[in-house]
């Protein structure tokens, strides 16, 4: 049957399985939100205060569920507000597809109104983009589209339409979602190297990452760590993918992870990588990384082998089959020695308590006491984000929501607005106050939308990480650091609509925390804490895990 | 470092020479010459992409590349085991009375004058770059006007395509 192109785009979408849209209209995609104005019974349109809230809520829900997360917006600036959270997307490796309209065809490249290269913008953010100027290639690209979002390492896709082109009719024939079925190439050359090295490691160490998550590889990567005996570090994505009350899980791996991983790193005659890609955050100085231990590195992303540190052997494919398959061609061992060492380092260095008044860290525990196990954790970007990876005992993959890759300040509250969506539960976001101020006009959309979200604002009137950096990098220089802010976050609160709490001494946690995790909708937590505080420990920028500050009075 | 000649097959349409050019520059990857084509199948352009570096950034360029989908097949050629040639066209200033010298020299490297005016000729040049580098090193001092060469284009030597490569993305 003939159609229109934008009837085209929301029938598409509607085959592709998608429940919510995220986004904002305008001139150029006006056509489009016609027609899910028709489907409204089909597709729930969330509209946010700001296009950038909606690029992080599809991503957020995409989190969450492992679908393709959809955020749509207008053209010129419309489109040039999802950027970031493209770009977010990319880095964090989450499936999503961004439909933005553009002006008519005859009109494109003559600096029309609110006209932007939208696609030439996101070529290096995106795995793939496209601009649609004919109607009848629009229904194949999108479902294209979805296929590179969820397929093979996920990512972030954007389909630019021309105005004219969602007017367009054509012919339109119904097509049933391609399914991803990952496959696992057990021929590769380098596969029976890793199975050599892992079966002779005498101190095993794995370094698990967001594919884990990805791929859906929790049961297998604990499966396989209990069959090798070996203990378990976590990259910042890899947060939840085995549970951190796991007898193998030691903590965080980077460089603000746990003081007892950096002593197990180097103590590990083998690091196994799974799902991780050795970013400069775990790896200070690359060409350092383990350098004594041999090195198995496990991605489906075949650029990721080599990049930054060298492998001794390689698997390349998806985590969860590679695992499985590595399993099966081992023989179950026996690391108690090691593991015990392990678990010692951990208990070596205890994370340093912080506050005078209000320790954060007793807030983040109390929260993990009174969540249930698939309670989801959001984060903005700042020392509150590392205080929740270090303290929070993530039970379950997909629970942890955070930009780990491109370290957006401004992420959370769209992405926990998605996560509230996809999950139907209460979703506990920590941010920070410069964070907050970032993308505080998406507390609207939650209170409009009733979204169970309880916000701990840590509130230190400082940018607290740069201002860490200025401390120990920078003589105390405070540029620009120092916010100070007059805001009323009372008074934001019930100005937007939210319930508004205190938190400003540690005798108050059990009841405040307990009181923001129960009442309906959205509830704002201010926690006062001290300016300087400080997340510790640190290993400095491009340095190794030998130069870790674990203590600053010493 | 030294010289890797990249072969791509690609597909043929507007931006791919965007992405492809974009990822050397965001990268920071070299890129010596760049020359591409239409192929036998419309659908296709092919790309041979001259690149220095060491051989790791060298495989870590061919495997990014392979990531792009507008990317068919990619891999490296081995000197070796490539034909490889370049075209130049250079328009030399060269006074009627010099002319002759300039044939003499046009005779010996194979090159063809293809244009000629009272005060200049334009030469032909295949071959590889160190045999259009060592022309131009003889016709400079009668002054070059202006000149283009297309950068290298490679095949490898025997009856294979790039089209018999297996593809890591159809293994996952």
């Amino acid at each position: 049957m003939k159609q229109k192109g934008a009837k085209i785009i929301v029938d598409c979408l509607i085959e592709q399985g998608v429940e919510y849209v995220f986004g904002y209209p305008g001139g150029q995609i006006i056509d489009t939100f016609d027609e899910l104005y028709k489907a409204r019974d089909k597709i729930t349109q969330i509209l946010t205060s700001h296009e950038q809230g909606a690029s992080h809520a599809a991503d957020g829900y995409a989190r969450v569920t492992g679908k393709v997360g959809v955020v749509i917006a207008t053209s010129g600036p419309g489109a040039t507000n999802i950027v970031t959270g493209i770009a977010n997307a990319y880095m964090d490796s989450v499936p999503m597809v961004a439909i933005t309209g553009n002006v008519p065809v005859s009109l494109l490249g003559r600096d029309s109104f609110q006209e932007v290269d939208i696609a030439g913008i996101t070529i290096p953010i995106t795995k793939h983009n496209y601009i649609v100027k004919d109607v009848t290639k629009l229904a194949d690209t999108i479902r294209e589209a979805f296929m590179i979002a969820k397929s093979g390492r996920p990512g972030p896709v954007l389909i630019d339409v021309p105005k004219d082109v969602q007017q367009k009719e054509c012919e339109y024939t119904p097509k049933k979602p391609e399914e991803y079925v990952p496959k696992f190439d057990a021929t590769q050359p380098s596969v029976d190297d890793a199975v050599k090295i892992i079966a002779e490691a005498k101190k095993p160490l794995l370094y698990v990452g967001g594919g884990c998550i990805i791929s859906n590889a929790s049961k297998a990567l604990t499966e396989f760590a209990e069959h090798i005996d070996a203990p378990v570090a976590s990259s910042l994505m890899g947060l939840g993918a085995i549970d951190a009350n796991h007898r193998l899980y030691l903590g965080m791996i980077g460089m603000h992870g746990h003081a007892g991983v950096a002593k197990a790193l180097k103590e590990c005659d083998a690091v196994i990588a799974i799902g991780a890609r050795f970013s400069d955050r775990v790896a200070g100085d690359r060409t350092k990384f383990a350098r004594h231990a041999k090195i198995v590195h496990i991605d489906i992303d075949n650029a990721e082998i080599d990049k930054n540190v060298v492998s001794t052997a390689h698997v390349m494919g998806d985590v969860k089959l590679s695992l499985e398959y590595l399993k099966s061609k081992l023989k179950k061992a026996k690391n108690a020695e090691w593991v015990n060492a392990c678990r010692g380092y951990i208990n070596e260095f205890p994370l340093k308590r912080c506050g005078t008044n209000l320790c954060i860290r007793k807030v983040v525990e109390k929260v993990n006491e009174l969540s249930p196990a698939d309670g989801i954790i959001a984060t903005d970007v700042g020392q509150h984000q590392m205080w929740t990876a270090q303290s929070y005992k993530f039970a379950l993959p997909r629970t942890f929501l955070t930009s780990g890759g491109l370290g957006t300040m401004g992420y959370g509250l769209g992405a926990s607005i998605g996560a509230a969506l996809a999950s139907k539960k209460r979703v506990v976001l920590f941010t920070g106050d410069g964070s907050f101020h970032m993308n505080l006009n998406e507390l609207a959309t939650a209170v409009k939308l009733n979204l169970p979200i309880t916000i701990f604002l840590v509130n230190n009137n400082t940018l607290g990480m740069v201002r860490q950096w200025q401390t120990l990098f920078y003589q105390k220089h405070y540029s620009s650091t120092t916010l100070n802010l007059p805001t009323d976050y009372m008074k934001l609160a019930e100005a937007f609509g939210a319930k508004g709490f205190i938190l400003d001494k540690d005798a108050d946690i059990d009841a405040t925390v307990k009181k923001a995790l129960s009442c309906d909708g959205t509830v704002l937590v201010e926690c006062r804490i001290n300016t300087d505080e400080y997340v510790l420990p640190m290993v400095p920028p491009g340095k190794t895990t030998d130069d870790m500050i674990t203590d600053l009075d010493k | 470092m030294h010289k890797h000649i990249i072969t791509a097959l690609v597909n043929n349409h507007s931006g791919v020479l965007t992405r492809v050019s974009g990822l050397f520059a965001r990268r920071g990857y070299n890129i010596d010459s760049l020359a591409v084509c239409n192929t036998e199948d419309e659908n296709y352009s092919r790309m041979t992409i001259v690149s220095q570096g060491d051989d790791m950034t060298i495989k870590q360029v061919i495997k990014q590349l392979d990531k792009l989908v507008d990317v068919i097949k990619v891999n490296e050629l081995n000197a070796d085991g490539a034909v490889s040639r370049e075209l130049a066209l250079i328009k030399i200033k060269v006074s009627p009375k010099e002319r002759p010298e300039i044939e003499t020299t046009c005779r010996v490297y194979k090159a063809k004058i293809i244009d000629l005016s009272p005060e200049s000729v334009v030469a032909e040049l295949t071959g590889d770059p160190e045999k259009i580098d060592g022309f131009l090193k003889i016709v400079k001092p009668y002054g070059i006007i202006e000149m283009v060469r297309t950068g290298l284009n490679a095949l490898e030597r025997g009856e294979n395509s790039i089209n018999d490569l297996t593809d890591y993305n159809d293994t996952i």
